[in-house]
Parts: structure tokens; sequence; C-alpha cells
């Protein structure tokens, strides 16, 4: 069964890993626009990257990763460039995340999706090309490794090797001391909040 | 690092305090709700206890997933209904006031907050929604949010931003009769890639982006997120000014020329510094439409789809994908290719000169045998205006549908979607594989003038053909 989700400091993330390549994967593949008809995010884990599943269901080289028996409770996934471009859809990191996916490791991130995978408590890091492909080889070798992405040295190690990864030291520190979800640091600053309001002209000298 | 630009102003006025981590706390002055992507932040607000700090900054509307065919209630999708209902006791709720159907002013959240004179130069606009930077035409600065910023924002008014940079796409020249803001757009992100973007906030600037229309400049901001920026903007100019003028909530009476000479003080100065530059001339742009699956695979419409040789190693995979998923041929033109569905509307081109471009096509012609095609305003009141001037006629006659506000095909959470493997001629924003609601139904963007010539002729047409005949 997933862990539970993400909650306080995060310093690593401990599981198998799941690869899914190719550049560009936007989130209306990694959820359906059909799938956003909710008023809760509780049921999107089965829906995850559904239109690729299904397309990938009897083809010849097989199922969709996310189907494949050997990568069901996988928490790492690996992918390529630019990865969750499209729509900001918080569905769509919700929807990994409720599948089981605790962290991802890729070439790039598009910025609204790598911004809500942070507010989830879901670290995103970067490899470079070369070492990211290195990377996808090793945990598409053995399925079964466990690999550990560990937040503060920014690397990941498993099926006996170990990768240096980037993570913009911001995230490494809200991730590390658990300050990842902004709504407690954004309430601490109230008498700030109203000083700011009370200097913008729109609201002040030419409000309607 | 950029300095004295209009980015740089507006997030230094905003700026509360600096956050462990080294984000900055952005003041947020205008925040639109929708129903898709606000019901969970309210719902996690009320978990948390909060309230919203600002309900007078709040503005909501109905848009993603009204039909547009009947909206009586209750709607005929009981997931939808419940949607639009949660959305309502939430604004009961909090005291945010919505713009809901049938209140004359409901519409797609990115039309309507600038036609009612919402959105304003030198504020920063927050929508949990990738095309909030349309508002950017207006010298705002506006971006997209996740579902755990909405709730930020509705609990903070402000959320935990790291500063862009940014880049000035100057435009010299004129876009040539028949070339539009979007094919603009489309040429840009055709050239500096999908991804050109990320880091940056896009400023449009220059002799042709002077010229532009407000309508055409929200066309232009609007796309800046498909090139990779998480927002655009144009400097306001009197065009903005005049634009804004007696609109419900844009300030009026004195209070107008001091907003007047705020607004102007914002602009970037000739003194600005950018940290990037790249020119664009309008006047080489054709009229340009995607041939892939991403809004970075567009051709001019008198071009041939790339070969795998013309394109770039790194893009080569994709452009494979984009081959077989779209059943095109790499070498041969697009003009030719026939369609199956024509789709007028959005949030990119849903507006009035939007309408009047295709309707000036459609006029006096018929749209041709087995062809779906379809016009859906942007908002009520567009509707109204395209009504007064019997646009809607000129539609019906022709062989449209007319229908009512919404976001509609743009994307499938409402019952306007392709069918199998359809391909459609849409003047929406994403081509994405699956994005129009067939996991194989097939997108080409292109301008309303553009998907009015291919409706008529039944396969992509160069409409500078039918506006000089
Ligand atoms: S028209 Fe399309 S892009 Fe615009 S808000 Fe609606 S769904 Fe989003």
């Amino acid at each position: 069964m997933a862990t539970p989700f993400p909650f306080g400091p995060i310093p690593a993330v401990t599981g198998t890993a799941v690869v899914v390549r190719g550049d560009d994967i936007d989130t209306d593949r990694i959820i359906p626009a059909r799938f956003l008809k909710c008023v809760t995010f509780e049921a999107l884990g089965p829906a995850a990257f559904a239109d690729d599943r299904a397309e990938l269901a009897d083809a010849p080289a097989g199922p969709h990763p996310f189907d494949r028996p050997e990568h069901q409770g996988a928490a790492i996934l690996l992918v390529n460039r630019n990865f969750g471009c499209g729509s900001s859809r918080e569905h769509a990191p919700q929807a990994l995340m409720r599948w089981g996916i605790r962290a991802v490791v890729g070439e790039s991130f598009a910025e609204i999706f790598y911004g809500n995978c942070l507010a989830l408590g879901i670290p995103c890091l970067t490899a470079g090309h070369d070492l990211m492909l290195a990377i996808q080889a090793a945990a598409a070798a053995d399925p079964a490794a466990v690999f550990t992405l560990d937040v503060a040295a920014q690397a990941l190690s498993g099926a006996g090797q170990s990768w240096p990864l980037e993570l913009a030291a911001g995230p490494r520190q809200m991730l590390s001391t658990g300050q990842w979800d902004a709504t407690s640091q954004l309430l601490a600053h109230g008498a700030d909040l109203e000083a700011t309001a009370a200097r913008l002209p729109y609201l002040v000298t030419f409000a309607a | 690092m950029s300095a004295g630009t209009l980015y740089d102003k507006v997030w230094a006025l905003h700026q509360v305090a600096e956050l462990p981590g080294g984000s900055t706390q952005l003041f947020i002055g205008l925040h639109l709700i929708h129903e898709v992507t606000s019901p969970q932040a309210f719902a996690a607000l009320k978990d948390l206890g909060l309230s919203v700090r600002h309900p007078e900054s709040t503005v909501a509307t109905v848009d993603h997933i009204v039909p547009t065919t009947s909206q009586a209630r209750p709607f005929a999708d009981p997931l939808a209904e419940e949607m639009l209902a949660t959305l309502e006791a939430n604004c009961a709720e909090h005291g945010i006031t919505l713009h809901g159907l049938g209140s004359g002013r409901q519409g797609i959240v990115h039309v309507i907050a600038p036609e009612l004179g919402l959105t304003q130069p030198g504020m920063t606009v927050a929508c949990g929604d990738s095309h909030t930077s349309t508002h950017g035409a207006f010298g705002a600065i506006a971006f997209g949010i996740g579902t755990s910023q909405v709730r930020d924002v509705l609990a903070s008014q402000s959320l935990a931003m790291g500063k862009l940079m940014v880049r000035r796409i100057w435009v010299d020249g004129q876009l040539q009769s028949g070339v539009y803001a979007k094919d603009l757009v489309l040429h840009v992100i055709r050239t500096l890639g999908v991804k050109g973007g990320v880091g940056y906030a896009y400023e449009f600037a220059g002799p042709a982006i002077e010229a532009l229309s407000m309508e055409e400049r929200m066309t232009l901001c609007n796309m800046a997120i498909e090139g990779g920026a998480r927002c655009g903007y144009v400097n306001p100019d009197q065009t903005t000014f005049d634009y804004l003028q007696g609109r419900p909530f844009a300030p009026g009476g004195e209070a107008w020329d001091r907003a007047v000479a705020w607004w102007s003080s914002l602009a970037s100065g000739p003194d600005a510094v950018f940290d990037d530059e790249v020119r664009f001339d309008a006047s080489a742009i054709a009229p340009t439409i995607t041939w892939g699956i991403t809004p970075g695979q567009g051709i001019g419409v008198d071009e041939t789809v790339p070969t795998l040789e013309q394109t770039d190693p790194d893009e080569r995979p994709l452009a494979e994908e984009a081959y077989r998923y779209m059943d095109l041929q790499p070498g041969t033109p697009i003009a030719g290719t026939p369609v199956d569905v024509c789709f007028i509307g959005s949030c990119t081109n849903g507006r009035l000169s939007d309408l009047q471009a295709a309707a000036a096509v459609a006029k006096g012609r018929h749209v041709a045998p087995g062809i779906k095609a379809f016009v859906v305003p942007g908002s009520e009141q567009v509707a109204a205006a395209a009504e007064a001037e019997g646009l809607d006629q000129v539609f019906t006659a022709a062989g449209f549908e007319w229908r009512e506000p919404g976001c509609s095909m743009c994307l499938a959470m409402n019952p306007d979607r392709l069918e199998g493997r359809q391909i459609s001629a849409s003047s929406s924003n994403r081509n994405f594989k699956g994005r129009q609601g067939s996991a194989t139904g097939r997108t080409l963007l292109m301008s309303p003038a553009m998907v009015a010539a291919a409706a008529i002729a039944g396969k992509v047409t160069d409409v500078r053909q039918l506006l000089t005949v």
C-alpha cells in the first residue's frame, strides 16, 4: 500500500523507481481534463496517465510503466525534459502523489508543475541529459532496486550506484526543514501584508 | 539582472517579506477564481480553520464546465452541476462576488476580468489557471497558480514566489493583412520553443506591439505561457487607457486622472535593463498554424511539415511522435489538410474582434459539407456585442452554430469535444494529445480567421486568399 502523504521535514525519499520516458510530457497527459470534474482530489490516483496507459494497453512493447506489475508501489518517478508543461492543474501532481509518487527526478520541469509539487512536499530534482539517461537505464535494468533520494545531499543512490542531482537552495531548505507548506509562512507576516496593501495606489488612491 | 522594467517596478511594490527558503512573499492585487481549481482550495482553507483574507479582491466566474448549448440549471451533467453549486456555496459563504450564468457578466475568466475593468496596469493578478498571463496585456504581472497556491492567496492575499528574469521581445514592422496576434505569438513560440521562456517574464514591445489593440495584446500575452514564460506583458499606453475608461470596475471621476498618471509611470523606461532580448519582424510573418502536438510545432500556412532533417536533433523524437499522432507526412504542405471540426472561441481568441475577423471571412460563404463548425463567444458581454452587430446572423447563415459563452472545446470538461480521430481547426491555445476530449483527437491551432477559412474550404487554407477575393 502507498505510504502516507508527505508531512513535516522531507530529508529523503526511499522506494523503487518507475521510468516514464519522453520530453514535454504535459499535464493533459498526466491527468486528462475529463478527470478534473471533481470537487476533491481523492479519486485521481488511478487516473494518472489514463490516456497514455489506454493507448499502450495492447502495445507490442508492453503496457505503460504505470501498468507494469513490477512498478506498482514505486515512489520515485524518473522523467526527461520539461516534464509537467501545460496547464496549471494541481490535479497532475495530486494524481501522481495519489498513485504513490513521492519524488521526481528529471532533466527539467515546467515551473508551475514544479511549484505545485513543492507545495505538496514532492521534491523534483534535476540531472543533466546523459546522467538522466544513465539513471533511467539503471532503474529500468533492475525494477526491484530500492533507491534513496537524499534531499540535502542532492543525490540519488541505488542499484549499487550513486548519482549527483540538483535542487535549488530554497526548495532544499524548505523540504529539509518541513517548511514547504507555504500557508503558515505567509500568514506570519500579517502586518507587512497590510502595510503593502496600504501603499498600493490601486487599493488606496484611486480604488473604485 | 533586469532593472527599471515594469516587471521590476511592480514586483518591488508588491513585495511583502523575504521568506525562509529564499522566495519572496508577493502581495496579490486581484485573485480570480473559477469552479475547477478552487473547490479543493476552499476545502483546505476550512481544514486549516482559516477564512478568506480579502474577499473584496477576489472575483469568481464559471467557465470551464458550462455547457454551450443549453445553460439551464441543473446541468445535465451532475458532476458539472456539483462543481458550480460548490463554487456558489463557497462564494456565498466567504462574501466573494460571483459573475454567474445570466448575470450579463459571466464568461471565461480571462475574458471577463479585462472587459469589466477589473484587470488594471500595475496589479499583480493570480488565478488557478495557466492562461492568467492574458492579463499582462494591461501591464499587470499576472500568472497562473496551482490549487495549493489558490488556498494560499485565499488565506493570505499573497504568494511565495521567485523573481523571474525579463526578456524583451521586440517586434518591428507591421503585421500584414490576414495576419493576427495569434500568428505572431505562434511564430514567437515556434522560434523560441515551448521551453524558451522558462524562468522569464516576456515583455512584448516595439512598433508592432504598440500598434496592437488591447484584444490582440491579450491574445499575445495569453500564449506567453505556451512559450514557457510564466507571464507576459505589454507596457500600458494610450491604447490601454482608452480601453479601460468607463468600464464598470475602472477608476472614475478624478480618480481616473490619478490612475492614468500612475499607470504611465510604470512602463519600462528608456534605461531599463533586460536579462535578454530577441527581435522579430512582424511584416515577415505569415498566417501560422501548428502541425504537431505542442504549440511550438508551428509553421507558416504556406510551408511544409518539417522533415526530420529540418528539425533540431533535440526535437526529433517529439517530431516523430507528432507525425505518428497527427498522421501527417513530413515534407508535405500543411495547406489542404482536411479538417472535421472548426472551433472559434476560448480565452485566446473568443473576443469581439476575433469574432469580427472570422465573420468577415464567413460572410456570404458557406461551411463545406460534412464540417462541424461552431462559434463560442468568450463571455455574455461578447455574445451581446456580437449579436448587436448581427455577427450571429452572419455565422448561422454561413452554416456555423452560434453557442452560449464558455471554455467549450478548448478542453474536454464540458459536452463539446472531438470524437475519435477527428481533426480540428481551433482558435484555442493547446494542441496537446487528447486536449480536446478524444484521446486520439487532433488539433491544428490557428487564428479565428484561419479557422473560418478552414471551415469554408473544408481544409487548411491561407485566409489571405479569401480576404483578397
Ligand atoms: S478557454 Fe481554454 S485555456 Fe482558456 S481558461 Fe478556458 S480552458 Fe483554460
